[in-house]
């Protein structure tokens, strides 16, 4: 390490991070050795595990962006959406697993939003991995009670007459929200109305950009 | 026959109340809800029970309901806006009506 500056800062100005050089906890060591016997004795191959960590990797929030577009360009495709969301991203061609999705869909009147109080249940066959807030503490644990404070600090402000519905994700189903179209839209295709879809408009905490 | 994907709501909704026991292991029905009184929102499932899945037993194939509660209800005085709502999922066993 040169020695003409602080040894808590780096010449940018930033402190410096501790290498990770701790032990491997009780879960990482957990984990590789689960994953080496499975190479191990046949059952799976490290390129078919590394193919599946891609294909998670690959997944992202315009995938969602693509279903609520469709959405709102697509009257009988909404209903078959609300009716059963993992048969009308699998229409769409997503590769969703044994994802079992609800739509539910923001109105004039009802604004929705989704949290898993008792883990980090997410709709990840279709948006990817979820935000790191979304898993922590606050997030559950805050907005099954003031779930408008909770909106209000992501910059969604709610006037009263908007219903607020919370959507805890507490067991087999995953549930993504179909933002309101913004207004000044009319006539946009699905591929220009997808960009104003935000992750966090499709998880509650944020509303579709405005053109 | 019951679909994974659930009913249309029925036209009266039925209101049930989550049971208030206790039981130790993999649950799946939130601490806050118990004793409340909501209603049902649509039928889903057949689902294997997780509280059994979670140990390698076979899971009892039982119904999921979504269940839909008033925040007044949840929160008492204490609600931001009484008249909000949370949904939840809840398994049959949990469930009693009201």
């Amino acid at each position: 390490m040169p020695h003409d500056h602080s040894d808590h800062l780096s010449p940018s100005g930033h402190p410096y991070r501790a290498d990770n050089d701790e032990p491997l906890s009780y879960w990482q060591t957990m984990e590789i050795a689960v994953r080496e016997l499975l190479i191990e004795k046949g059952v799976s191959t490290a390129a078919e595990i590394n193919a599946q960590i891609d294909a998670m990797d690959a997944r992202s929030p315009a995938d969602g962006a693509q279903v609520v577009a469709r959405a709102w360009t697509d009257p009988a495709f909404r209903e078959r959406l609300l009716a059963n969301g993992s048969d009308a991203c699998r229409e769409m061609d997503f590769d969703i697993g044994a994802l079992q999705l609800i739509a539910v869909e923001n109105t004039r009147d009802t604004h929705n939003v989704i949290v898993c109080t008792l883990c980090s249940c997410y709709p990840r066959n279709l948006l990817g991995l979820a935000p790191d807030w979304y898993k922590s503490r606050e997030y559950r644990s805050r907005t099954v009670k003031e779930p408008r404070k909770v909106l209000s600090e992501f910059g969604v402000t709610l006037p009263d007459t908007v219903q607020i519905r919370v959507h805890d994700s507490t067991a087999d189903m995953r549930y993504v929200v179909i933002p309101a179209r913004p207004d000044g839209t009319d006539g946009w295709s699905a591929e220009a109305l997808a960009k104003l879809v935000t992750r966090d408009s499709m998880i509650g905490t944020g509303l579709a950009k405005t053109p | 026959m019951a679909t994974p994907m659930g009913k249309p709501p029925v036209a009266k909704p039925q209101r049930v109340r989550v049971k208030t026991m206790m039981p130790p292991g993999h649950i799946r029905t939130p601490a806050y809800l118990r004793g409340k009184t909501g209603w049902i929102e649509r039928q889903l499932g057949p689902f294997g029970n997780p509280e059994q899945l979670a140990y390698g037993l076979p899971g009892e194939e039982l119904t999921l309901y979504r269940v839909r509660f008033s925040m007044a209800e949840i929160w008492g005085d204490q609600a931001e806006r009484p008249e909000d709502t949370l949904d939840a999922e809840i398994y049959e066993h949990w469930l009693e009506p009201v």
